[in-house]
């Protein structure tokens, strides 16, 4: 008896929170509008057939429970009926397919006067590339990639053109059609924005591709959706829809692959010089000081440091009311005038000579090492740093201060900013650290790899 | 995949064919008329164990299928395929599978005349030359390994090994199967299904060795 | 091999009859006691996968509140927690504990054809078990790549378990291929050669039928997983490049050259679709049954249950790339795969409506099997037509990878299946024990379970179509996300609570009827089929007496015509109805005609 109401309670309460739900389809901003319509003529007709079949169950059970004067009756088969029944599924069946295949078709060919724009994923970041003016993308071999060829660019003049995006950060142009091609350094990964509703996975050792028609301006949040390890979850990238001119003019300030190949070796000497001004605080050997929450520099990699340096000069660091250290950290920042001086700068830092941090005097190495687990990923079993995943060197950090940046992370004091992406990327994963005591532990644990190293 | 697809098309269709044979005309409502006995439901020749031995010969075309429908489809998808010269041991060993199955055969005919002596032979050849053919492809991997064609070194030679590895393990199990038959055989007892099994299930392993190794040959 | 018998087995077989407690429960070759360790062990590992996802549903509903949950241990339990509930309980409980107990007894055998591989197939499944379990111990613990196990990822560094786990996964994969082929083997020649006197195909009670069509498939499906798995292993232990491509370990060259990871998935989804079906098919099967005992009505178009049954089968290996529609495969397949899907829903709709139409001018008694049978049609109908979204390569594109997958395969797959294994089990308790359960305890079980899953996994698709991916640890701030998507979170986990913890009332009332359940009597449903004919119940091993029944009707001869009972068992001769007018004479036979 309750069955049969609760039956029809659970129908109808099923497309009435169809109808209210606040959870809908995110604000479409591709041409893919027929996708959505395939979307709606499947919700109609699946509701419509929820709604009869359920309905007609709850009346069943209502009409035939059981009474002990009543007996069924007997009834094989009704060859008419299932013959309807056959026919009428057929061709609603029919009905939800043509239109499917129909913008299926549209989705398998690509428009000829569509612009190319090449996706690379690698564990856990996005990067792009762009064609130059031959409008063409060098051939490239994943074989050749390292951190000097970091997309793997082969020989072929094609690719010296071409506009490299280090950072996961495209733009679009609107109105113009783009072919998306995806293509993985390690594992799988799947390119999705929610509101251009087309996606694919990107494999290693092939090239899948999708293609679209921006038609909103805006910003877009691209994630993964293929599990593509541990960080999978934190591996984002932002994709901005703009005007044309917009997109043109961003295109002619990235460097092409040319400028990659003729950059030139930092000056550690010139470095030497800039880092005078950094010593009454970090200390003349890099060593830092305590007392004054520097934190020693010796030991970190250049690739890191200059990205903190830029971070700090953009205001993505230390602009945050709560970071007082990184408040009077941006001003020294901002005295170096461009990249050269910051590359210059890093280099002369990498050449000091580390100094050794003592173990943590809180904390429990213990359970610090079952969370850093998750951290090694990134930053390497024994917290050497792994330049691939941008993760940075940790044995040489003293506890006070890898403990503050941790909590820094975890409330988003530090790596909020939209121009830190690695630093959103470490906000979400500081999340797995749940309390105070979880960052001490993990932190005595970090502070035991560098000592232990050299065992 | 398609191959696979056929294959199992084939297995599916002998089924559904069996199946909608007995169910087409059938009013299953209809109880059994008063006075008629109901029937015996197996036909009588076909036993458990052929049955068995039916079901598992499916299974393993469906393991050997599929194989080699992954087999074509890396050579279609990988760029780095370079085809294997075939050890010449093999064309001995091909022949000494089809002398085994041979010998099987006319085990089989032998313990179905009750020809005891023949059958002892016959039996007797089946096991000794399969355990050659395994002997012999073992020598085939020694042969390919030591010219440098080791597993890793390209995905043929992975193929290679992968295909005669199932399709000798296979081998193995039968052996268990001959095995029994000959302990039972020395005890004096009935063998003549045991035979009959191990006949069949030889011959069609010949006819999966004689695709796989056209296969190898030809790509 | 198995050795050979005469023809005669269908008539008789012999028993070995053990005499020690050790050979009568333990290694035992009667396959309703196998059917019974099936039963438990699946019992057991699905309370770990059940434990699992309230650990995913926790770390979901209350991110950042356990220290416990990181997100390689997440990664794990999500893993485990799939694989555990799809292979080693689902399949083996249906196949498994059902097609054991079930498969000799309804169509009138002794035992299975090969009761010592029946065994040796119980002690490979709960080797596999073993295993499988071991890995959560060794260092790493155990795999962290996701039930379907793609490589490259699931062999490379930045995922959990790289080491032993994965190993340990793989391994047991292999052992459990092994151990379900020979009990698959076991039900098939046991349903083609050991039916009884009468009992042709067309009378075999559709329970038979989903089983024996599941295992077909089985093993021909499986197969395909083997493969995969052994070339996996290849790759990772010697260095092979059959799925893995020229690429990086964290910035290292990797070394491998030339693999095609859409290789792998072809041949996983080769498996992994017919998967689901093998997982579905007993249910049908069973609902089936359970639905015509309590309606006491005869199922609607029986034979085209059979033929949908068929075709759902043939149909299944034809779909498998709906799966990778979004994968990177040549697009092009996205037309044949969308169009195969679909067809597929036309047979499983028929079954649906036939169903439906077994309960229409029928005299429902609304039990606990009932109630859940109810409970499946309701939740199958949802979670078969979000599979129509899915499987039409357009509507998919979006949806895939979101919690619109999640929410569709829980409907269609764990609850579903789960509310039919429920179903069966009270509708056979009485006859597994010799008692009746509790039925307010059951009745609990059954309206936590059901209303309780709804809240779950319903709810799931509108994440889906707002976007929010599957397999995230946790969601911080993502831009199209709203923060009620959080809130919603919390209301899944709390419900996903009630629902285990309604699972725990579950077996306490198995366990506690045992002792207190009132005795059940050899036929307490008034039941055709002849599991409850038998001489005694529970049923002893060799399972009819002296004597094996005869078979004179098909399964579902209920509310016949003129007949006095509103049953007629199989084995009832025409002869011996009574018939319930005596005034008019119409013969023995009850003078019943179809319609």
């Amino acid at each position: 008896m309750i069955i049969a109401w609760v039956v029809i309670l659970l129908t109808l309460g099923s497309v009435l929170f169809y109808v209210l739900s606040p959870w809908h389809l995110t604000p479409l901003a591709s041409h893919w509008g027929a996708m959505d319509s395939t979307i709606h003529i499947t919700a109609l007709v699946t509701g419509a057939v929820f709604v009869a079949v359920n309905l007609f169950l709850a009346w069943v059970i209502l009409r035939y429970r059981h009474r002990a004067d009543r007996r069924a009756a007997f009834d094989p088969e009704n060859k008419r009926l299932e013959g309807w029944l056959t026919l009428v599924t057929s061709l609603g069946i029919a009905a939800l397919l043509a239109p499917g295949l129909w913008v299926w078709g549209s989705f398998v060919s690509v428009p000829e006067e569509a612009h190319e724009v090449e996706v690379v994923g690698q564990q856990w970041r996005w990067s792009f590339r762009l064609p130059g003016e031959d409008g063409e993308l060098g051939r490239v071999d994943t074989r050749l990639i390292d951190e000097a060829n970091p997309f793997g660019l082969t020989e072929d003049p094609a690719g010296l053109d071409d506009r490299l995006v280090m950072e996961p950060r495209l733009l679009l142009p609107l109105g113009q059609p783009v072919k998306m091609l995806l293509r993985s350094k390690d594992v799988l990964h799947n390119f999705q924005v929610a509101n251009f509703r087309a996606k694919m996975d990107l494999v290693p050792g092939q090239v899948s591709y999708f293609w679209l028609t921006p038609t909103e301006l805006g910003e877009y949040e691209v994630v993964c959706a293929e599990l593509c390890g541990i960080a999978h979850f934190a591996m984002r990238a932002r994709v901005e829809v703009v005007e044309p001119e917009v997109f043109e003019a961003w295109l002619a300030e990235l460097p092409t692959q040319a400028d990659w190949l003729a950059r030139a070796d930092p000056d550690p000497a010139a470095g030497q010089g800039h880092y005078a001004s950094c010593a009454a605080c970090h200390g003349t050997s890099g060593e830092g000081n305590a007392a004054i929450q520097a934190p020693p520099l010796a030991g970190m990699e250049p690739w890191y440091l200059s990205r903190q340096l830029e971070l700090f000069r953009r205001g993505a660091r230390g602009t945050h009311p709560e970071d007082s250290p990184g408040q009077q950290m941006r001003p020294f920042a901002l005295q170096l005038t461009d990249g050269v001086a910051i590359a210059d700068l890093a280099a002369h830092i990498a050449s000091l000579e580390p100094i050794e941090v003592s173990p943590a005097a809180q904390g429990d190495p213990r359970r610090g090492a079952r969370l850093y687990r998750t951290c090694a990923n990134c930053h390497g079993e024994r917290g050497e740093g792994i330049p691939a995943t941008q993760g940075p060197r940790l044995a040489t950090l003293p506890d006070w201060y890898l403990i503050r940046q941790l909590e820094h992370f975890r409330e988003g004091v530090r790596g909020r900013h939209a121009a830190d992406p690695y630093g959103n990327q470490m906000v979400d994963m500081a999340q797995m650290l749940v309390n105070r005591r979880a960052v001490e532990d993990v932190v005595a644990h970090i502070t035991t790899l560098g000592t232990a190293q050299e065992e | 995949m398609i191959l696979s697809l056929a294959l199992l098309t084939l297995l599916m269709a002998i089924l559904g064919g069996w199946l909608f044979r007995h169910s087409w005309g059938a009013r299953p409502w209809e109880a059994q008329v008063a006075g008629q006995a109901p029937q015996r439901q197996a036909p009588p020749g076909a036993t458990p164990a052929r049955v068995g031995l039916g079901v598992i010969l499916a299974v393993a075309t469906s393991l050997f299928a599929l194989t080699v429908s992954a087999y074509l489809m890396r050579l279609e998808l990988g760029s780095d395929w370079r085809p294997l010269a075939m050890p010449g041991v093999l064309w001995v060993n091909t022949l000494l599978l089809v002398a085994a199955s041979l010998a099987l055969q006319r085990a089989w005919r032998a313990a179905r005349d009750g020809r005891a002596r023949a059958l002892r032979t016959g039996l007797a050849w089946g096991g000794g030359l399969s355990l050659a053919f395994l002997v012999g492809q073992g020598l085939a991997w020694w042969q390919l390994t030591s010219a440098g064609a080791t597993l890793q070194a390209n995905p043929a030679g992975s193929f290679f090994y992968l295909l005669t590895l199932l399709h000798g393990l296979h081998l193995l199990g039968g052996l268990v199967a001959w095995w029994r038959a000959w302990r039972r055989l020395g005890r004096g007892g009935d063998i003549v299904a045991g035979v009959e099994l191990c006949a069949l299930y030889w011959h069609y392993l010949l006819v999966v060795w004689g695709v796989l190794f056209a296969l190898l040959l030809l790509t | 091999m198995a050795e050979s018998r005469g023809p005669a087995v269908a008539e008789e077989m012999e028993l070995v009859h053990p005499k020690t407690f050790l050979g009568k429960y333990i290694w035992s070759q009667d396959a309703k006691v196998i059917a019974i360790q099936y039963g438990l062990t699946a019992t057991a590992i699905g309370l770990v996968a059940l434990a699992l996802s309230i650990l995913i549903r926790l770390q979901l509903g209350f991110p950042g509140s356990f220290s416990l949950i990181d997100p390689s241990s997440y990664l794990q339990y999500v893993t485990m927690h799939g694989m555990i509930m799809v292979v080693y309980l689902l399949t083996a409980f249906l196949l498994g504990a059902f097609g054991n107990y079930l498969i000799p007894l309804m169509i009138g055998a002794r035992d299975m054809a090969f009761p010592f591989l029946n065994m040796l197939s119980y002690w490979f499944y709960l080797a596999s078990v073993l295993i499988l379990v071991a890995s959560f111990f060794v260092p790493g613990g155990p795999t962290g790549g996701g039930w379907t196990l793609y490589p490259p990822q699931v062999i490379s560094p930045g995922t959990p378990g790289v080491g032993g786990g994965i190993l340990l996964m793989l391994v047991s994969l292999i052992v459990f291929i092994a151990g379900f082929t020979m009990g698959g083997l076991n039900y098939v020649v046991t349903v083609l050669q050991a039916r009884t006197r009468g009992m042709t195909l067309m009378r075999l009670p559709l329970t038979v039928w989903g089983i024996f069509m599941a295992t077909v498939m089985a093993l021909l499906a499986f197969p395909a997983l083997l493969v995969a798995v052994l070339m996996l292993l290849c790759d990772m232990l010697l260095g092979t490049s059959f799925f893995m491509p020229e690429m990086l370990n964290l910035g290292e060259q990797a070394g491998h050259e030339g693999g095609s990871p859409l290789l792998y998935q072809h041949l996983f989804w080769f498996f992994g679709h017919p998967e689901v079906y093998i997982v579905a098919l007993p249910a049908f099967g069973i609902v089936s049954d359970v639905l015509a005992c309590h309606a006491r009505k005869n199922i609607f178009g029986y034979r085209m249950m059979v033929w949908a049954l068929i075709l759902i089968g043939v149909l299944s290996f034809v779909v498998w790339a709906h799966h990778m529609f979004v994968s990177g495969m040549n697009p092009y397949f996205g037309f044949l795969f969308a169009t195969t899907t679909l067809i597929i829903a036309v047979p499983t709709a028929i079954k649906v409506y036939n169903w439906v139409l077994t309960l229409w001018r029928g005299n429902i008694r609304l039990t606990v099997p009932m109630l859940f049978a109810i409970g499946f049609l309701f939740t199958f109908v949802n979670g078969g037509l979000s599979g129509l979204f899915l499987g039409n390569v357009t509507v998919d594109v979006p949806l895939s990878d979101t919690y619109f997958v999640v929410g569709h395969f829980h409907m269609v797959m764990a609850v579903a299946p789960v509310l039919v294994i429920y179903a069966g089990l009270y509708h056979w308790y009485p006859k597994v024990s010799g008692r009746m359960f509790h039925q307010g305890m059951a009745k609990w079980h059954f309206w936590l379970t059901f209303l309780g899953t709804y809240v779950v996994y319903f709810p799931m698709h509108f994440m889906g179509f707002a976007g929010v991916p599957r397999r995230y640890y946790a969601y911080g701030e993502t831009a199209f996300i709203p923060d009620s998507v959080i809130t919603l979170n919390m209301v899944i986990t709390l419900a996903a609570i009630v629902v285990a913890a309604a699972q725990l009332l579950f077996l306490f009332n198995m366990a506690w009827s045992l002792r207190h359940g009132k005795p059940a009597g050899a036929n307490p449903w008034g039941a055709t089929t002849l599991e409850w004919q038998t001489p005694h119940t529970p049923p002893r091993h060799g399972n009819f007496g002296d004597e094996l029944p005869v078979v004179y009707r098909w399964a579902y001869d209920y509310s016949v015509p003129g007949a006095a009972e509103d049953f007629l068992p199989q084995n009832q001769p025409p002869e011996a109805v009574r018939s319930a007018d005596d005034a008019a004479a119409k013969g023995p036979d009850g003078g019943r005609e179809a319609p």
